[in-house]
Parts: C-alpha cells; structure tokens; sequence
C-alpha cells in the first residue's frame, strides 16, 4: 500500500551557475540579518573542489552526520544510538565550533569618519562581531571561492578522496565548478531524528521541514546530525535555526528568495509526489550506490491514475495534483534523469537536486582548441576526462561513475543536437538515439534547461485553494478563523491557516511577467 | 522556636515553593522562546567537554543522593537490612565521588566562562546571580559531606552527622503540611546554610537558564525517529488551549 504525500523540491542547473552569491546575499539579508546569525549561511555558494562550509562538512568520519546502516540492515544515525547521544547531551562532541564556520566580523569605520586631519589615511579595522574586540581575519564563509588558496588547503576537501593524486591545483590543469547549497528538506531528515525536544518537524502538506522556535531547548544535537551542515545554532537566542525553504512565499505560490534572485536562472521549483510508506526501506538498502535509484523509485508519477486516486485519497488537492503533473523538478529528476541528489549515502533522502556540470569537460575540449559542440568531441571528452566526472560522481552518486556519465551524455547530446537547430540546419536524429532519446525529448529538455520562463521554472501551488481569497492582500482579521473571537468577519466562511505572508500572490505574479513598466499592477490597487 | 527559626523552617520553604510555582508557570507562559541551555559550545569546546559532563552527570548522583536520604525516611532502608552504618559509609562514599565531579566541574566552567572572552561577553547578570547560588550550595553541600561527615573536624559527629533524623524529618514535613523543624533547629550550621542556600536557589531557577533541568529530554527514547506536523497550528500538533477548542470537534 502505498502513502502519498507532496514535498516541495529544488533542481539546481550547476551549469549556469556563475558562482555571483547573489542567492547567499539575498537570503542573508531576508533571513539572518540578525545578531546570534552573523556566521550563518541558510544558502551558501561553495567553489568545488573546496572544503566548503563549514569546513570539511563532507568528511562523516569525524562529523558522523546522517544515517549509517548497522549489520543487520537497519537504519540508525551516524552518531549513534539514542541513549548514546542523550548521554553525551551536556556537551555534544560532534559540534562544529565557530572556528570551523569562521569568526563573523565587520569594520570600526567610524575612524574613517571620525580620524582627525592625518598624514597617513585612517583604516578601518577588523572587529570581531562575538567579543566587539580587534581581530585578525583568517577565514571566511568563501575563503576558497575560486580556488583561491587551493595550492595550501586544496587537498583537504574531502571528496578527494581516493582521487588526490589525479587531481592537479595547477592553473592549466584545475577544473571548478560552483554549488549553491540550502537545506535539502530531506525525506528522511537526520536533524529531525537526532532533536531529543521533538522540536523539529517535517510539514505534511509541503514536507518542508523547519525548527520550532518554542520548542527547541538548545541540545544542538541537529547541528550534529544533519552531514550537509545546514542547521545552525543561533549563539544568542541559544536555539536551532534553518533554511525554511521561504516557507511564508511558498505559501502563497511564490519562489523561494535564492530562486527568485538567482541571476543565471538555474534553479526550478516544484512538487513531487512520493511513497511516504517506502522511505525508509529506500534509505536502507545495502549497496550506498543503490540510494540514487531507491530514491528515484520513491517518487511517483503524477500522471499515473492510480497515483492520483491514492494521492486524492491522502488528502492531497486536486490543485495540488495538477502542479505535480506540471512539475520541472519532476521532469529533470525522474523523467530526464538529469539532476541527481547531493551525496545520496548520507541515507537522508535529500530534495534539493543537482544537474552535474558538463562546463569542465566543455571547457578543456575548447581549451584544447576542439569543437566543444561536436557530439563525437564531446562523447570522447567524457570517457577521457575521469578527474572531473569521479569528482562528480563522489559528490552526487556515492561514487558511481556510471550514472554521472549518464546525465553528462545527454547534457552532451543536446548541446550537439541543438547547434545544427540553431544554425539552421536538419537535426542529426542519431545524436538524440546515441543517448536513448528522441529529438523531440531532446528539445523539450532543451526548452526546460535554457528557455523555461518564469511561470515554468517555479510551479508552486499556493497553501489551499480554499484558501487562496485569503491569501490576496490584506487578508481580514487575523482572529477571524473558524471559532475564533472575530468569526463573524467578512471570512468567516473560509477554511485552513492563516497565510505567514500577506503579499499577494497575483500582485507578485502580474509583477513578475509584466512586459513593460506600463502594465505593472498598481501598489495595492486592482488584482 | 524564635521568630528567625520559624521564619527559616516554616514560612520560607513555601514561600519559595510559591515562588518556583509562579515563576515556572510565568516563564513557560511568556517565555518559551527563552527557554533554552544558552549553550556556548560554539564558542569553546575543549574545555566544556570536560567540565560540562564531570558537573552535570556529578550534579544527578548529588540529586540522586538526596532523593535517598531526603525522602526515603531511616526505617524503611533499615527494614530492607540496611544499618544506619552501611547506609552512612554508602552514602559519604558516593558523595565525595558527586562531590569531586561537581566541585571540579564546575570550576572548570567558571573558569572557562571567565577567561573565554567570547563566553564571557555573553554572560548575563542573572547568569551571574546563579552562579553564586549554585556555588555556595555546592560548596556547602561539600563542606557537609566531607568535612563534616567524613573528616568530622568539628569533633561534635563522630561517625557522621544523621541528618536522616532531623533534616530529612523536616523536608518530609513540608509536604503534609505540618512543618516539624526541631530537628533543623538543632541541626549544624552549616547543614542549616546549605537548605537556606538550596531555598533560594529554587526560589531564583525559573528566572534563570537552570529551567533547562525541567525539560530533560526522556521522551526522546520512545518517540518515533521522524516528527511530522501539520502546517496548521491550530490543526494537529497542539491542543487548542481550553475554551478555544474548534465547535465541529
């Protein structure tokens, strides 16, 4: 038997993205500009091959983050057994410390203001933002963005594993990519299984999973839990604090802040449908190369009659059905097969998905002076180039060369495929057949990946369509829920939450798909 | 009894425990987002991973150690065979071991709060007001069970102090509300500094980050791995509060 349920999902196209951290910024400033959150990072943009951040975070065998499977087949938290972890509850000893993050910082530019007439210009100093005290810098949350300082620290990112000795930090020879990283809002999250408060919780409508504020008692055993690091411990309220996924916007059926500002366009939003039911024993095969298509089989397909039956059966709205179907993180993950999960042998089941980037390959092809659009070039580039794409593979795959290759080729493919489109010549069919494709599939992977607009990356239903009148601007009295001192308000017939956010979905939307300045919406005017 | 004597003995316990009651429930109602260890972990690690267990898991034999002699009364251990003398020599034996733990702990942790300059920037007042408390009633509590009753210096207690017929009598009272403190009267002082010291610490815990003791994590042995909630609050996770409890329900 099968249980339904929807979970909102994130596919990021590393191909494009140009590594500007604007999605870092804007998070940042929505979200963690706030003292106890200097150092946190709800979305960071890391240089791969880096150490990312915190450092070294990948490396399980020292954080012991996520699930590991016992001999005897079950699932159990890297950390240990439950009494284990209450017994080192008065002082976790898996706790990253500041220095692993870094010692947030800003400047005394008052003396730049304040310095009386000089020979020499006044500088501003670094303040450290924990003690108020001068500091020296020594590291950052981007200490290695582009390689830099990679000839001294290169070789300590752990997915080198295995492969140091191929992989050469010299200029000519260095490959680089960059990833974006939020909370995966795993399937099977390990920080909601290590809170001994209960205070972490999956949502059952989105599968968003978040921290409550009043609930967490500070045992920071999540921070230690999660193996991508993306739980943090606010130093100044004492508590848990994560990336949640902009819940409030998604709400309403408006991207996340990191999607809506990304400036190269790479990220898609949207829904899948899953077997709650299958979770765990998909978490819990044996071979850590099989996590990728145990988590492939969870997802179900929208389309399915029986899956709608079920799904409808679970509680899930029609509406909510349709964005399934219309899902762009459902067509790159199941049906295209190019975005893979972010180290799927942490077991935790994750939901933010990548497309491996061809850029390595593409890039030393057309630095060797060959056609890097040629398939024939491209086809032998991937076999040559094992560096890269066992980099890729330790990343995404737990080390399966094979499925890596995969996407690459088909990523390949289309960019062969669509050059002789592009120049006006017929589409060569056998580059599509090469990678088991039709041409027609090829295009509209193409159309996904390179032209899919706005309304086409993000497919959000909003919370409930029941709900969706109170979700216009200006919503009412908040006290005018169903039994509440203001029911007899204008609303009182409507059902479910009370939005977080009281933008207006429409507004937003008219906003974001108007052609010219003319036919924006007014502030607050007609909808 | 004199005024000072009844005042100690048999109004203060429960105005303290009135105290400890409103605060708790005051701090639970308005302050749930405050309710938390304040760990600074993050801030320095090496030596709270010394400290830290040594006086938490030493402060529980302590507690341990004081359920037995405070409310466990003498006949009932000696109905079950054991003598004033094996329970004396058990109990001073464990207690220097909690005292050793808890006294070295927790100078550890002073110390690091002290030094630590990023732990001591985010010290509060009220942190400091309880380390005080929290010290002198470890540290008499200390002066109680080894020099009193282990090294016997005063020379009044030969083979210990039995506070199991005056102090323990006295705490057991409280609770059936008919306060007998003629044992504590002639209790010595410093068996008298420490229950004052204890008093006030109840007094102060629930304005402190001391109510973390209350939410001791035991539940997380049962529940299953996975929480999954609702995303209306006033759907599934919590009861509604009473009176506002959904018509249709």
């Amino acid at each position: 038997m099968t249980r339904v349920m929807a979970q909102v999902g994130m596919v990021m196209n590393l191909d494009k993205c140009i590594g500007c951290h604007t999605c870092s910024v804007t998070c940042k400033q929505t979200w963690t500009n706030r003292r106890g959150v200097e150092y946190v990072w709800f979305n960071n943009v890391e240089t791969r091959p880096g150490q990312g951040y915190p450092r070294r975070y990948e490396d399980q065998e020292q954080w012991k983050g996520g699930w590991e499977r016992t001999k005897r087949g079950k699932l159990r938290l890297r950390s240990g057994s439950r009494f284990r972890r209450l017994a080192s509850i008065f002082s976790n000893p898996k706790l990253p410390g500041l220095d692993d993050y870094y010692e947030p910082w800003t400047y005394d530019y008052d003396t730049l203001i304040s310095s009386p007439p000089m020979d020499t210009v006044p500088v501003a100093r670094p303040k450290s933002m924990i003690t108020g005290k001068d500091m020296e810098i020594r590291w950052g949350a981007n200490w290695d963005d582009d390689l830099g300082g990679t000839a001294e620290n290169g070789h300590k990112d752990p997915m080198l594993k295995g492969i140091e000795d191929q992989v050469s930090f010299e200029f000519e020879k260095a490959f680089m990519f960059y990833l974006p990283r939020i909370c995966e809002h795993c399937l099977n999250p390990s920080c909601v299984a290590s809170c001994p408060s209960g205070a972490m919780y999956k949502r059952s409508e989105d599968g968003i999973v978040l921290v409550d504020q009043d609930m967490c008692r500070g045992w920071r055993m999540c921070v230690s839990g999660c193996p991508y690091k993306k739980v943090y411990f606010n130093h100044r309220t004492g508590k848990a604090e994560k990336c949640t996924l902009c819940y409030p916007r998604i709400e309403v059926g408006q991207p996340t802040v990191c999607s809506e500002t990304c400036v190269g366009r790479l990220r898609y939003l949207g829904l899948f449908l899953y077997d709650a039911d299958k979770v765990l024993a998909a978490a819990s095969v044996e071979n850590e190369q099989d996590l990728y298509e145990a988590q492939l089989d969870l997802l179900l397909d929208p389309n399915d009659p029986a899956v709608i039956e079920q799904a409808r059966k679970d509680g899930i709205a029609d509406d909510w059905i349709e964005a399934a179907q219309k899902s762009p993180v459902y067509a790159l993950a199941k049906t295209y097969k190019l975005a893979l999960p972010l180290h799927p042998e942490y077991r935790t089941m994750p939901m933010v998905w990548y497309i491996p980037p061809l850029s390595p390959v593409v890039d030393a092809l057309a630095n060797t002076g060959h056609d890097a659009e040629d398939k024939g070039n491209l086809f032998a580039a991937i076999e040559a180039m094992r560096i890269p794409i066992g980099y890729l593979a330790n990343l995404m795959t737990a080390g399966d060369v094979s499925v890596v290759d995969g996407v690459l080729r088909r990523l390949a493919a289309m960019r062969a495929y669509m050059r002789d489109i592009n120049l006006g010549r017929d589409p060569d069919e056998s580059i599509a057949e090469a990678v088991g494709l039709t041409g027609e599939q090829v295009y509209e992977m193409y159309r996904l990946l390179a032209i899919a607009k706005y309304e086409h990356r993000y497919v959000i239903p909003a919370a409930h369509r029941e709900a969706a009148e109170a979700l216009e601007e200006s919503p009412g009295c908040s006290l005018d829920y169903d039994g509440g001192p203001g029911m007899q308000g204008a609303s009182a017939e409507r059902k479910g939450p009370i939005p977080v956010s009281i933008e207006s979905f429409h507004l937003t939307k008219q906003r974001a798909l108007a052609d010219d300045h003319a036919s924006l919406p007014e502030a607050g005017g007609e909808r | 009894m004199t005024a000072t004597q009844t005042f100690l003995w048999v109004v203060l316990p429960y105005v303290v425990t009135v105290a400890f009651a409103v605060g708790m429930f005051w701090r639970y109602r308005y302050d749930k987002y405050g309710w938390t260890t304040r760990s600074s972990q993050m801030y320095e690690s090496r030596l709270l991973r010394i400290g830290s267990p040594l006086f938490h898991f030493g402060i529980l034999m302590a507690l341990g150690g004081h359920v037995l002699g405070l409310v466990v009364p003498e006949g009932w251990t000696e109905k079950v065979g054991i003598s004033e003398h094996t329970y004396h020599v058990a109990a001073v034996g464990f207690g220097v071991i909690a005292a050793v733990m808890v006294v070295s702990g927790l100078s550890i942790l002073i110390y690091r709060r002290r030094t630590v300059g990023r732990v001591f920037t985010v010290t509060t007042r009220m942190d400091k007001v309880m380390y005080v408390l929290l010290g002198s009633v470890v540290l008499l509590g200390v002066f109680n069970t080894v020099a009193i009753n282990l090294l016997n210096i005063t020379g009044a207690y030969p083979g210990g102090y039995n506070y199991r017929e005056s102090v323990a009598v006295w705490f057991r009272s409280l609770f059936v509300f008919s306060p007998d403190a003629s044992g504590m009267v002639l209790a010595p002082p410093s068996f008298q500094l420490h229950a004052v010291a204890a008093m006030l610490l109840f007094a102060f815990i629930p304005f402190t980050r001391l109510v973390h003791i209350f939410s001791a994590p035991v539940g997380y042995l049962s529940r299953p791995y996975l929480v999954y909630r609702s995303r209306d609050p006033r759907g599934s996770a919590r009861a509604p509060r009473r009176g506002w409890e959904k018509i249709d329900s």
